[in-house]
C-alpha cells in the first residue's frame, strides 16, 4: 500500500534553534536539498594528501559509519567535519531524493559514489487529483542516464510520482547486472512493453512492484518475458494496478517456479478460479492480492467455493490480504481460515455492506491495518471497533466521491472507532458529515495518533449538529495528539483553526488544507508556529502575498510549498524568489481555470541547489 | 450570487413548494444574512454554490420525511445544485484510478444480482459506468480506448473514430442512422471491395462482425473490442454478418 514515509527533519533543528536571518545563508549552503542528501561545501580541488594518522582515522570511520542506516543520522554525521563528510559519502548505500529537482543527478552521483539503492520522488501530491497540468516534469530519464555510468552495481530503484518511459526501463535493464528491486508508485509514462524488458533482462530480479501506477496496454504479454526455465529469484510481484489482461498460463508457470515468492498481488483480470490455481502453487505467500475475486462469466457459482476455502487454509503464513476488485460477496467467507492471522486487510475496492463485512471482521483480532469503502456504513465501523483492538491504521474511502450524497459513514463511525481502537496511529476518513464532538473524542481516546486526515467532502461544511465551524475539533487534535506529524483538514474552518495548529502543532511535518480559512492570518499562524513543517499543500483558500511573506524564515527548511487557487499575485511570488535565491519558485498556469484577475493559478516552490530546471514546460514560469 | 437568486425565484414560482423553509440566505443559520467573501474571485460561480450549505440540512430532513423517488428529488433540490453538478476539479481528493475502479465496480454490481441494487434501482440497468473497448486500426502503430457509453449513435462513434485515426472516414457508406445497410447487398459489397477502411468489432461470442449490424444499444452491450480494417479484408466477415443479421432480424 502506498504511503508517504518522509522521515527527514530540517537540518536547522539539529542546531536546536529556529533559523534566524543570520543563519539563513549558512543554512542554505548546508541545507538538506533533498531531505536527506546534500552536497555542502565539499572537498575542493585544494584537497591535499592526508598524512598517515588521518588515514587510519578514516578507515576506522568507514568501518563504523557503514553501520549507520538512518538517513537522519547520516546527515548529522556528514556535518561534523570534512573527513566525516567524505567518509559518510563513501559509505552511504541508500540514496533518498525527496524532490527530484532539489539536486541534479550529476551532483548526487558525484558525492555518493557507492550507492546501491536509490529512491526518488517527483511530482507534488496534489498532482494526483488533476490539479497539475499534465507533462509538468519529474522525468526519470536524466537520473537513469547518470546512474547507468555512476552506479553499475545498482540493485534497487524506488520511484514515486515520476514519469518513466520505455527507454528508461530498457536502459535500466541493460545497465545494472545486479539489479534486484523495482518499485514504481504512482508513476506513469510506460506500458507493458517496459515491463517486458525488465522481466526478460533483469535476471536477478526479486521485486517488481507496481503500485497505483498507470501502465498503458502495449499489447505485450510481459509475463511471458520472464525466463522460461529454472527457478526465479522473485520474492514480490505486485501488479494489481495494471489495467490489461494477463496471460494466465504464463503467470501460473512463473509462480510455480518461484519458490521464494512471498508477495503476489494480482490485477482484476485474474478470476477467482485462476486465483485458486495460483494459491495452490504458492501456499508460502505472506501477502496476497486476490484480483477480481469474482467468477468469469459462464462458470457455475458454487463450483469453486469449497476448494477456495481449502486454498486459504493452506496459506498459513498469510498476513496481508487485498484485491477484491470485483468481489462476489458470496465468496467472502472463503477467506475465513486466514482472518485470525491477518495484520493487514484492504477492502478498499470491495463494495460490501456491513453484514457482509461482519462475516469476516469478527475473526480479525490481530488486524493492524484496515482499508475499506464507506459502503460498510457506521455499522460496519462499529463492528471493526468492537473487534480490532490492535488497529493502527484505518482508511475509509468513499464509494461515491461526490459532494452531494447521503454519506454512509459519519461522526458516529468515527466515534465508535475512537472508543474501540485506542492504539490508532493513522487515520484517513472520507465522510459527508462530521461533528466537533467526535473529532474531540478521537483526540482524547487515541493519544498515539501521528496521522490525522479527515476529509469532509462537502466544502465549507460545519458541524452537523451545532452548525459551528470545525475549528474546535481540529484544535483538539493538535492539542491532545502529541505525536501528530501529519494533518489534513476540511469542513468549515476559520482562522482560529489555524491558530490552534500554529500553537500546538509543533511536530507537524505535513499539512493539507483545502477550502479553509478567512484571511492571511490563517497561513501566518502556521508558517510562524510550526517549526517542523516540511510539506504544505493548500488549495482554494484566501491566503495572499502578505501571508506568503511571513514564511520567508522557514522556506529553506521545507521540502515544498504548494498553493493553488489562493490569492497570490505574481509580484508576491517574485518577492519570495528574490529574497531566497536557493528557492525555485514555479508559477504554473492552469488553462482549465477561468481568469477574472491576475492571481496565480498554482504556486509550487521548493529549495534546490541547482536553480531553475531546464525541462520546465511552457506553462511553468520560474520567478527570478 | 444574483444568478442563484433568480433561479430560486423562478423555481419557487413554478413549483409552489414550501420555499420559506428553504429560503436562500447567505450565512450560517441563525446569523444575519450578510455576505461572506470567500476565497478567490475566479471561482465565483462555484462559490455561490456554497450558499447551498444552509439548504443542505433543511433539505435532508425534507428528503428523509418525504422519502421521495428520484424525480421529485431533483425538483426540490436547491436551484444552485445544477451549478454544483459541475464538480470541482480534484475534489474530493480521490485519485482518478480509484474513481474509475468504483465506476466499474458499480457496473459489475449492476450486472450481478445484488439484492440491494435490485430493490433500489427497481430493475433499471442503465449504469453510469464506462464501457471501455480497445480500438486498433490496421497500419496504425498505436491503440486507443474508447468509452462506448459516451456516444449515443453510430454517427457519434464514427466521428470520434475519425478524429482518432485520421485516415479513417465513414462517409457515404452508412445509412441514415449510421448503420450499414445490410439489405442493400450491392452497396455492402461495394464497400467491402473498396480500399476504404471499415470498422469491425468482436462481440460477446468472440465473433468478428461489421459495425452497424445491430441497433446501437445492442452493439454497446455486446462489443468487446473494435478493429478498423480495410474493406477488402473485412470481406470474409460479410457472409457471417449477413447470416447473423438475418437471424437477429427474423
Amino acid at each position: 500500500m502506498s504511503e508517504d514515509d518522509d522521515r527527514s527533519p530540517p537540518l536547522d533543528l539539529r542546531r536546536a534553534d529556529i533559523a534566524e536571518s543570520s543563519n539563513k545563508t549558512r543554512n542554505c549552503t548546508g541545507v538538506s536539498g533533498s531531505g536527506g542528501s546534500v552536497p555542502g561545501p565539499g572537498p575542493s580541488s585544494m584537497e591535499f594528501q592526508a598524512p598517515y594518522p588521518d588515514q587510519v582515522l578514516e578507515n576506522v570511520l568507514e568501518n563504523v559509519l557503514q553501520f549507520l542506516s538512518s538517513r537522519r543520522d547520516r546527515n548529522a554525521a556528514s556535518l561534523v567535519c570534512r573527513s566525516w563528510w567524505r567518509v559518510e559519502a563513501l559509505t552511504r548505500s541508500d540514496l533518498f531524493i525527496g524532490n527530484c529537482y532539489s539536486v541534479s543527478p550529476r551532483r548526487a552521483t558525484a558525492r555518493f559514489t557507492r550507492v546501491r539503492s536509490v529512491s526518488i520522488k517527483g511530482r507534488p501530491r496534489f498532482a494526483d487529483f488533476n490539479l497539475m497540468p499534465p507533462d509538468w516534469g519529474a522525468h526519470f530519464a536524466p537520473w537513469v542516464t547518470a546512474m547507468a555510468s555512476a552506479y553499475p552495481w545498482l540493485e534497487k530503484v524506488y520511484l514515486k510520482r515520476m514519469s518513466v518511459t520505455y527507454d528508461d526501463l530498457a536502459l535500466l535493464a541493460e545497465s545494472f547486472p545486479s539489479f534486484k528491486e523495482l518499485v514504481l508508485v504512482c508513476c506513469d509514462g510506460f506500458g507493458t512493453s517496459g515491463l517486458a524488458v525488465i522481466a526478460s533482462k533483469c535476471r536477478q530480479l526479486k521485486v517488481l512492484d507496481l503500485i497505483e501506477s498507470e501502465v498503458t496496454d502495449d499489447e505485450v504479454d510481459w509475463i511471458a518475458f520472464f525466463p522460461e526455465s529454472g527457478a526465479t529469484c522473485l520474492e514480490s510481484l505486485i501488479f494489481d494496478c495494471v489495467e490489461c489482461p494477463i496471460n494466465f498460463d504464463a503467470l501460473e508457470r512463473l509462480v510455480a517456479r518461484s519458490p521464494s515468492l512471498k508477495k503476489l498481488r494480482l490485477n482484476r483480470f485474474v478470476s477467482i478460479g485462476q486465483l485458486y490455481l495460483l494459491m495452490v502453487r504458492s501456499p508460502q505467500l505472506t501477502h496476497l492480492g486476490t484480483g477480481s475475486f469474482s467468477a468469469t462469466e459462464g462458470m457455475a457459482q458454487g463450483e469453486q467455493e469449497p476448494e477456495l476455502f481449502t486454498a486459504f487454509a493452506a496459506c498459513r503464513s498469510l498476513v496481508c490480504l487485498s484485491g477484491f476488485r470485483e468481489i462476489l460477496p458470496d465468496y467472502l467467507p472463503d477467506i475465513s481460515p486466514v482472518c485470525a492471522n491477518l495484520t493487514s486487510l484492504n477492502f478498499s475496492y470491495a463494495h460490501i455492506n456491513a453484514d457482509q463485512l461482519k462475516l469476516v471482521i469478527f475473526q480479525c483480532h490481530k488486524l493492524q491495518i484496515f482499508w475499506v469503502l464507506d459502503s460498510i456504513c457506521d455499522e460496519g465501523l462499529q463492528a471493526v471497533a468492537s473487534t480490532c483492538k490492535d488497529l493502527r491504521e484505518l482508511r475509509v474511502f468513499p464509494f461515491d466521491a461526490r459532494e452531494d450524497n447521503e454519506g454512509p459513514v459519519s461522526d458516529l463511525g468515527l466515534q465508535a472507532i475512537s472508543e474501540g481502537c485506542r492504539k490508532l496511529q493513522s487515520i484517513l476518513y472520507f465522510c459527508q458529515h462530521m461533528t466537533n464532538a467526535a473529532v474531540i473524542a478521537m483526540s482524547r481516546n487515541c493519544p498515539d495518533l501521528e496521522v490525522f486526515r479527515l476529509c469532509i467532502m462537502g466544502r465549507h461544511r460545519p458541524d452537523r449538529v451545532t452548525n459551528e465551524p470545525m475549528d474546535e475539533g481540529f484544535g483538539a487534535i493538535v492539542m491532545n495528539c502529541k505525536k501528530l506529524t501529519r494533518l489534513a483538514v476540511s469542513g468549515l474552518l476559520t482562522d482560529r483553526a489555524f491558530s490552534y495548529i500554529g500553537k500546538y502543532g509543533k511536530l507537524v511535518r505535513t499539512l493539507s488544507v483545502a477550502f479553509a480559512g478567512d484571511s492571511d492570518m490563517g497561513l501566518k499562524y502556521v508558517l510562524e508556529g510550526c517549526p517542523r513543517l516540511q510539506k504544505l499543500e493548500i488549495r482554494d483558500s484566501p491566503f495572499g502575498d502578505a501571508a506568503l511573506r511571513s514564511g520567508l524564515h522557514h522556506y529553506y527548511n521545507m521540502r515544498f510549498l504548494w498553493m493553488s487557487s489562493c490569492r497570490l499575485f505574481p509580484q508576491g511570488c517574485q518577492e519570495i524568489a528574490r529574497a531566497l535565491p536557493r528557492l525555485v519558485v514555479e508559477v504554473i498556469r492552469d488553462d482549465a481555470i477561468e481568469h477574472t484577475d491576475e492571481t496565480v493559478d498554482i504556486l509550487y516552490m521548493y529549495r534546490s541547489l541547482e536553480g531553475p530546471r531546464d525541462d520546465a514546460p511552457g506553462f511553468v514560469t520560474i520567478m527570478q | 450570487m444574483e444568478v442563484c437568486r433568480k433561479m430560486v425565484n423562478m423555481l419557487g414560482a413554478e413549483r409552489d413548494l414550501n420555499f420559506k423553509e428553504t429560503e436562500l440566505c447567505l450565512g450560517l443559520p441563525g446569523s444575519e444574512p450578510e455576505v461572506i467573501i470567500k476565497a478567490t474571485g475566479k471561482r465565483g460561480f462555484l462559490e455561490t454554490v456554497d450558499l447551498k450549505l444552509n439548504l443542505q440540512s433543511k433539505e435532508e430532513s425534507m428528503l428523509t420525511n418525504a422519502s421521495k423517488e428520484k424525480n421529485l428529488l431533483t425538483s426540490t433540490k436547491d436551484p444552485a445544485k445544477p451549478l454544483a453538478k459541475a464538480q470541482v476539479v480534484g475534489w474530493p481528493p480521490v485519485r482518478s484510478y480509484r474513481k474509475n475502479m468504483m465506476a466499474q465496480n458499480n457496473n459489475n454490481n449492476n450486472n450481478k444480482s445484488e439484492l440491494e441494487r435490485d430493490q433500489k434501482a427497481g430493475g433499471s440497468s442503465s449504469s453510469a459506468a464506462a464501457a471501455l473497448v480497445k480500438v486498433c486500426m490496421d497500419g496504425a502503430p498505436y491503440l486507443r480506448k474508447v468509452d462506448l457509453k459516451m456516444y449515443k449513435s453510430y454517427q457519434e462513434l464514427s466521428d470520434a473514430l475519425a478524429k482518432m485515426f485520421s485516415s479513417f472516414t465513414m462517409d457515404g457508406n452508412y445509412g441514415a442512422q449510421g448503420m450499414i445497410d445490410f439489405m442493400n447487398e450491392s452497396k455492402l459489397m461495394d464497400l467491402l471491395n473498396s480500399s476504404e477502411y471499415v470498422p469491425t468489432y468482436e462481440d460477446k461470442d468472440g465473433d468478428w462482425m461489421l459495425v452497424g449490424d445491430v441497433p446501437w444499444q445492442m452493439f454497446v452491450d455486446s462489443c468487446k473490442r473494435l478493429r478498423i480494417m480495410k474493406g477488402s479484408e473485412a470481406i470474409g466477415l460479410a457472409p457471417r454478418a449477413m447470416e447473423k443479421y438475418c437471424k437477429n432480424h427474423s
